[in-house]
Order: structure tokens, then sequence, then C-alpha cells
């Protein structure tokens, strides 16, 4: 594996806050992750940290095997799609692509003018005047044409409705086969690019929590429903992430996975088991207790 | 993808499926991996493990350039392995809903019987 990222013991303080709490990880070339977390769990900070916009308190990065704080060299290869990417007040839509292309080494216009066309973006229009899909549509659209060796996409299709989305994701597949290169995708969009990631980053409060393979999160966790006896039955020894309560019946989210010997439990205690979304497993792992869930673990001993 | 086994797994699956119906004849080119993730709408790396485990299986072979093929004697290993799994994939969840629900013997077999003729696809 050849490493495109290399982050050693990242932390990042902003006064008493710790943004970022030694995180350390690689980041391999002609890979798409996908960087997850909740708002303020740190993804922004991290991905301004690896484009050079920001220094780490203590730690080491190095991209392209070099620190990549004003290191044109370096950022050169890289493109970091902002949520709220800030243009000149009067760029036009021409303008925008017209500047990528002198700043992306790997630029492809026709990919790029073929990409505007396809989610109807104004030539001739003024950034400013763009509605709010359509701003994420021009930096969808420069993200994938810059085709840079190092592309980071955050939360990169806020307005953007389902259809604009899909094209998003089948261009970047497409282009990724014939272009491969590092993709790092942070999005609350879990569920929509479960399939398309191959390995998963979650950031919960500054912290690493997941660097896994999004294969085999898939049913990392389970979610046993059946009689409160029963499923405490299956329960015993497992951790439990969650558990709720409907009259006698129980419904109790456990970490591990569904082997034979699982599925036999299951039947023999007749409880139901399904599996767990990558999405539920991570709203499962960064929901903070709540005191309802905390009073169901007290009432449930 | 929407079940809970492993995507590179289904993938797998899918081409077996192809290979047993006949929809994919020994010898012919299977889709590539950047074909099968584009329609599938998955990581092309995961669509190439599904592929590799395949060819370490000796379903698929690979023909340096050009890609990756059926084997031959691959429809009947499958088939093989399929009846092998078939008992303890099909028959036993079918006999333990079955006692479940209080169903006997007869009565099942019956059924298995009716069934098969109202889709016109009995068992011979």
């Amino acid at each position: 594996m050849t490493a495109v990222v290399t982050a050693h013991g990242v932390t990042k303080r902003f006064g008493d806050v710790t943004a970022l709490d030694d995180v350390s990880f690689v980041l391999a070339e002609h890979t798409i992750y996908g960087l997850l977390g909740r708002n303020g769990a740190g993804k922004t900070t991290l991905m301004q940290i690896l484009t050079g916009q920001a220094f780490a308190s203590s730690g080491n990065v190095s991209v392209f095997d070099a620190p990549p704080v004003e290191n044109p060299a370096v950022l050169s290869k890289v493109c970091f799609v902002r949520e709220s990417q800030r243009y000149p007040h009067f760029y036009t839509v021409r303008d925008v692509l017209r500047t990528a292309r002198r700043l992306f080494a790997n630029w492809d216009d026709t990919f790029a003018h073929g990409l505007a066309a396809d989610f109807q973006l104004p030539a001739g229009r003024q950034v400013r005047r763009l509605s709010r899909g359509m701003l994420s549509a021009l930096g969808v659209t420069v993200g994938l044409a810059a085709r840079a060796p190092l592309t980071f996409f955050d939360e990169p299709y806020l307005g953007l409705d389902a259809a604009a989305r899909q094209l998003f994701y089948d261009r970047l597949l497409a282009d990724y086969a014939g272009h491969p290169r590092t993709v790092v995708l942070s999005t609350h969009l879990i569920d929509e690019v479960s399939d398309l990631v191959e390995r998963v980053l979650l950031i919960d409060r500054g912290r690493l929590l997941l660097d896994e393979d999004a294969d085999d999160l898939r049913a990392r966790a389970v979610a046993v429903t059946g009689r409160a006896e029963a499923v405490d039955g299956f329960a015993a020894g497992r951790t439990e992430l969650h558990r709720e309560r409907l009259s006698g019946l129980v419904r109790s989210t456990i970490l591990g996975g569904l082997g034979p010997h699982a599925k036999a439990l299951a039947q023999a205690l007749n409880v139901e088991l399904a599996p767990l979304s990558l999405q539920q497993l991570v709203v499962r792992l960064t929901a903070p207790p709540t005191t309802t869930a905390a009073a169901d673990r007290e009432a449930a001993r | 993808m929407d079940d809970d086994r492993p995507i590179f797994r289904q993938i797998a699956e899918l081409i077996e499926n192809s290979i047993i119906d006949g929809s994919l004849v020994e010898e012919a080119q299977v889709p590539s991996t950047n074909e099968l993730a584009a329609f599938h709408r998955i990581n092309p790396a995961t669509a190439a493990k599904g592929v590799n485990q395949l060819v370490s299986e000796g379903t698929l072979y690979k023909r340096r350039g050009i890609g990756m093929f059926v084997a031959g004697g691959a429809r009947a290993r499958l088939r093989e392995r399929r009846r092998e799994r078939f008992t303890e994939q099909y028959v036993e969840p079918l006999l333990a809903e079955a006692r479940k629900l209080g169903i006997g013997h007869d009565e099942l077999m019956k059924m298995i019987d009716s069934f098969g003729a109202v889709v016109g696809r009995d068992l011979g």
C-alpha cells in the first residue's frame, strides 16, 4: 500500500477546546474513504490540517511525503471542496471553471463542461446568484474534473436533490474507475455512500473511533428484538449499545456479528435478528447516552 | 446490495448465479470490475474482491490484459457445491417452521407437490 497521507498523533486545540485528540491514520492511494462523524466532531478541522489550511497543535502530518503547509508541490496535487466555498463576488460559473483549469494539473475541461451541463449550471451566471444546490453542484464539478490525486469533499451536497446526488455518485464511480485517486468523502448521508466507500474513518469528539473496511462494518452490530428475558439471554456477555422497549418487547442493539452460532441462539431463544446498517452503527456509536436510555437500562435490571 | 453479508460475497454469488443459470457460459468473458461497480453502484475495490475470490476458487480465470473468463467445468462444480448446502439453507429452516406450526410430514409433502403443480414446475 502506498501512503498518500500519514497523520501521526495529530492534536488541535482552540483555547481549552480540543478539536482533535491524538489522531493517527494512513490514507492509501487509489482508495475512496468515508470520513464520518457528528457535527463538531472535528472532520473539517482534520481536512483543513491535511490541506495545509491549519496547523496541528501537536503531531505530524505528511501529504505525498511532505508537510502540506505552504508547500505548492504538495498542494497542486490536492483538491478540497468545501461545504461553503467562497469565490470572488464577481465570478461567473465560467470564471470558476477557467480558474480551476489553471490550478489543477490533471484538470479535464471536457469532463468539467459535461458535468456542468449535467447539473444544468448556467455558465454565465454570477456565482453569488446561484442557488444553494447549484453552488454545491459547482463544487462537485470542480472536485471531480480536477482529478487531483487527493480530493476532499466536505459535505459537498447541501441543497442537492436526490437525483443530483445520484448523478454525483455515478460520475464519481465512473471517473474513479478510469482515473483512480484518493477521495475523502465527508458526509452525513451515510446510507447513500456506504457501498461507495472502501474504508471508513469515524471521528467522535476529536478522537478516531473507527478506521476499517466498509465491508467489514456491515452487520458489525445487530438489533435483537423479542421478549425481555429472551433478549437478555442473547445479550448476556455481549456489548449492548442501545435498548428500546415497548411493553413486553425489547429491542437491543448489540455489538458483534451474525455468525452461525448467533443465528442458532436467536432461533432457540425466539428473538429476531436484524443487521445494523452503517448509518445506524455510526448513530449508535456516536450518540451520547440519553437519560431515557439510562433509565431503560436501570429498569431492565 | 442490501442484505447483511459482505458486498464482495454478494457480487461473487451474483456471478455464480449467472453461471449456474447459464446466462454466463463457460469460456465467456465476465463483466469487468469497473462495469460491476458502476452497475451495482459499489466501490470498484469491493467488486474486484468478489471477482478475485472466484478466481482463487477456480470459477473464473484471468487472461492477462483481456479480462476474466468462466473456467471450464465451473458450472458443474458450482451446482455440486450449492447442492451440498441445499439441506442446510432451505430444508432445515423449512422443517423448523413446519414443526413450529404443527405441519406434519404428509401435509408438508402434499404442499410441495401441489405448489409444484400450481407453478407448473414440479420437480419430476
